[in-house]
């Protein structure tokens, strides 16, 4: 087959089709939301199940459920959701499966779209899960392959374990051959399925045996190997095995070093690495996010008596945090074997201007959070407890809406604590609709049965915006395109016991404002819905740009400095200016005090 | 050979590094591209990396190796130009995407020291505003079509004619026309600067 450009996201995703998966699930995440998002385009065609799930703890029950029955199945997460999906994980690889169940769970050390840089490698550790670390799309489309065998043979879930690096790498890669399988798919009653202290002593011991036998197996892995010869050892996984390559060639040492690639950090292959340590008594072991290679060689070490001086993260010599690429690589490699590496210095260069991403032009967000600010009183103490989606950028200047922002649905919760540590501080709760539905319930249930006056603002903009606009209950489509009744956000809220619930478009300023001065006012639990489509669903058409009276304008600049949009600029002394991008939403309407902004109706 | 593209959320710099990075495959290269897909999305500064080559590496390109700098905008073709190497040709979309931070007061955008710097900093540099011809073309939004007209008259290494095929490929098709000639107006003008 030719070869062609795919990402490594959908390199995963075309493994994964040619292992046989029959039921896919997931819940959208940076980097790792387009394994799930090719898989649902291809669901139908090849015949098999996808499901975006409510959050990452169902979506792996899901997958758990249909490997139990004897289903290839495949769930697909970013590193944090799996701190979400631990539960299942840690009991469900004690219980075991039936048909392979593989997670495929993307790091992101930078970070660059996450909250930490955790690393799943290290957390595999921790569950007892066998891990795979691919280091680029090619590998990573024959692991998945691989980590289903794995699976099924010792009866494990098996992880996933690619980067940002590598989801988001394109390469030339050559698609695997798809071939149906037919694998009988049935629940058998009376089996090892339910979870109980007699019943765990005994599987974790099994757990323990096969995790050992299988760390025999992975050293003769063929994604695990030495190669090239010489005094300098340098050991390697993931991406980083590129950039160690690349920076001996920079370093002119590449004949000189024996590199040992680990792909498969857990269970960590002993015998492989055994050999190679005692040929090398220096090394260095080049990783990103945390010291796992080295942990285990350390400890492996210890275990054979092998004295040895090794390098990496605990002597700094290795950045600790942030992610690697070739010139700290370069670097890295150049301190540690003594060799010089030429630099250049960099002229000054002139002041650039501050560039951060904020809410887009004609964002629902900026005008709800205009709104939360004008309700609060502008030079108010509230505290304004925030959430994960587009909608933390309302922690930017001019809006600076956003004082916390955690892990998803602790909005809701963290306004409680703040309320409950100092009665009588006002507190305004925001989050989206999608992540409403992902950990939102949960807290309001908490606030109505223990009697917190919480004020909450859901953003509903129909959609996982943030993500690259995937649907979830709220907006009555899947994952497969199928159209089904919505949840209506306003019936859950019924349902949670909460009495005071109002649904306002957000561009509608003063009705807004007023809504949310109410539900502050109110004695109990109080929730409002801004309601307005993402601007950048295909199925919102943006307005024409509103126009600037120069007459009735008095260069106050307010519409420019209140908001921040970045479709109005103003250089000194002159009017503003209406850029293209405007998508004629109307809120500078309602800022401007002079009635200087027309057009954008509604 | 290694090309840097730089601009902002929105203007193309993802879909003008598949492009490129397609087109190579089809001529039989290697290809490794790197992009950041995420928050940087909106109205950030965006980095896409194209490696083409054989028996290639890692997916990012180190400091001062680049060959070509597509930047898509004015300060941040400045923000990347570490990467270029001594040797290397940028070419640089003179529109400006001035963020909100200057208009706040936050920070500033220097036009001409910026400009300056890069004069002064590399030796085959070509400016374009590529958002006019694009306008000229029919659509102020055919800013890729643009520079990947352009780049193709600077970078002999790719075929033409398989860069265009490629950039129509990912288009709808009324949009097409628009597309052909903005690429033919980016070609023509460095047809001119480098005559
Ligand atoms: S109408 Fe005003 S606030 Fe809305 S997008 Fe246009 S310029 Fe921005
Ligand atoms: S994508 Fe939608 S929700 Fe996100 S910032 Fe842009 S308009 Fe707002």
């Amino acid at each position: 087959m030719a070869k062609q450009l795919l990402l490594g996201n959908e390199a995963i995703a075309w493994g994964a089709i040619a292992a046989g998966v029959k039921v896919a699930t997931a819940y959208p995440g940076t980097p790792s939301t387009e394994i799930f998002s090719t898989l649902a385009a291809q669901a139908k065609h090849y015949g098999f199940h996808a499901e975006w799930c409510v959050n990452e703890k169902v979506a792996l029950e899901v997958a758990y459920g249909s490997a139990i029955s004897g289903a290839r199945t495949l769930v697909t997460m970013k590193q944090v959701g799996l701190n979400v999906a631990a539960d299942p994980l840690l009991s469900g690889t004690y219980l075991g499966v039936k048909g392979g169940l593989v997670l495929v769970v993307a790091d992101d050390p930078g970070p660059h779209s996450s909250q930490t840089e955790q690393d799943t490698r290290q957390f595999a550790g921790f569950a007892k899960v066998p891990v795979l670390d691919p280091s680029d799309p090619q590998e990573a489309m024959e692991m998945v392959i691989e980590a289903f065998d794995i699976s099924e043979k010792y009866h494990l879930p098996v992880i996933l374990r690619p980067t940002t690096r590598v989801c988001h790498v394109g390469q030339d890669v050559e698609l695997p051959e798809i071939t149906s399988r037919n694998s009988e798919v049935r629940f058998e009653k009376g089996g090892d399925w339910v979870i109980f202290p007699s019943v765990s002593l005994r599987k974790h011991g099994e757990l323990l045996e096969s995790l050992k036998a299988l760390g025999q197996e992975f050293s003769t892995s063929r994604f695990n190997y030495r190669e090239g010869q010489g005094e300098y050892a340098i050991a390697c996984s993931g991406v980083s095995y590129h950039y160690v390559k690349e920076a001996l060639h920079r370093l002119n040492i590449i004949d000189n070093t024996e590199i040992l690639k680990i792909s498969t950090p857990y269970p960590f292959p002993e015998e492989l690495a055994a050999q190679y340590l005692k040929k090398h008594e220096r090394l260095l072991v080049i990783e990103e996010q945390d010291p796992v290679l080295e942990d285990a060689m350390l400890r492996l070490a210890g275990k054979i008596g092998l004295h040895l001086h090794l390098s990496g993260k605990h002597d700094a010599m290795v950045p600790g945090t942030g992610e690697l690429n070739v010139d700290l690589v370069t670097r890295a490699i150049a301190n540690w074997s003594g060799n010089n590496i030429k630099t250049r210095q960099v002229p000054a260069k002139p002041e650039l201007p501050l560039r951060r991403p904020i809410l887009c032009a004609g964002c629902p967000h900026r005008a709800s959070f205009y709104a939360i600010r004008k309700a609060a009183g502008k030079k108010s103490d509230t505290v304004f407890t925030g959430d994960i989606g587009c909608y933390t950028l309302g922690m930017m200047p001019p809006l600076s809406a956003v004082d916390t922002c955690l892990c998803m649905g602790a909005a809701i919760t963290q306004a409680q604590g703040i309320g409950r540590a100092e009665p009588g501080r006002q507190t305004i709760a925001v989050l989206g609709d999608s992540t409403f539905f992902h950990s939102g319930i949960t807290g309001v249930i908490n606030a109505v049965y223990n009697q917190y006056p919480l004020t909450l603002v859901i953003l509903d903009n129909s959609t996982t915006a943030m993500t690259g606009f995937q649907p979830h209950p709220g907006t009555g489509q899947t994952a497969t395109g199928e159209i089904v009744a919505a949840i209506d956000l306003q019936k859950v809220l019924e349902g949670c016991g909460l009495t005071f619930i109002k649904t306002v478009d957000p561009v509608n300023l003063k009705e807004a404002v007023a809504a949310i001065k109410e539900a502050l006012a109110y004695d109990g639990p109080a929730v409002i819905i801004m309601k307005r489509a993402c601007i950048n669903l295909p199925e919102v058409k943006g307005l024409a740009p509103v126009v600037i009276n120069i007459e009735k304008c008095k260069d106050c600049g307010l519409c420019v400095t209140e908001i921040g949009c970045p479709a109005l600029v103003m250089e000194t002394g002159q009017k503003p200016q209406v850029l293209e991008s405007c998508a004629g939403c109307g809120l500078c309407i309602e800022v401007c005090p002079f009635d200087a902004i027309q057009g954008g109706d509604y | 050979m290694d090309i840097i593209m730089c601009g902002v959320g929105g203007q193309g710099t993802v879909l003008t590094s598949r492009v490129v990075g397609e087109a190579a495959i089809k001529q039989g290269y290697e290809v490794r591209t790197s992009e950041i897909i995420g928050m940087a999305q909106r109205e950030g500064p965006v980095v896409s990396q194209v490696r083409i080559g054989t028996k290639l590496h890692g997916p990012l390109i180190p400091d001062i190796s680049a060959d070509y700098l597509l930047g898509f905008e004015l300060a941040e073709a400045v923000r990347n130009l570490d990467k270029l190497n001594g040797k290397g040709r940028a070419l640089v979309n003179t529109h400006m995407v001035v963020p909100p931070t200057v208009y706040l007061g936050i920070s500033n955008y220097p036009e001409e020291q910026l400009i300056d710097y890069l004069k002064e900093q590399t030796s085959g540099l070509i400016l374009i505003n590529a958002n006019e011809l694009a306008a000229q073309a029919g659509s102020s939004k055919a800013v890729s079509a643009v520079m990947l007209g352009a780049f193709a008259t600077l970078c002999p290494d790719i075929d033409e004619t398989m860069l265009l095929k490629e950039l129509l490929a990912r288009l709808p098709e009324r949009v097409q026309e628009i597309n052909t000639r903005a690429f033919r107006l980016g070609k023509e003008f460095v047809e001119g600067e480098t005559r």
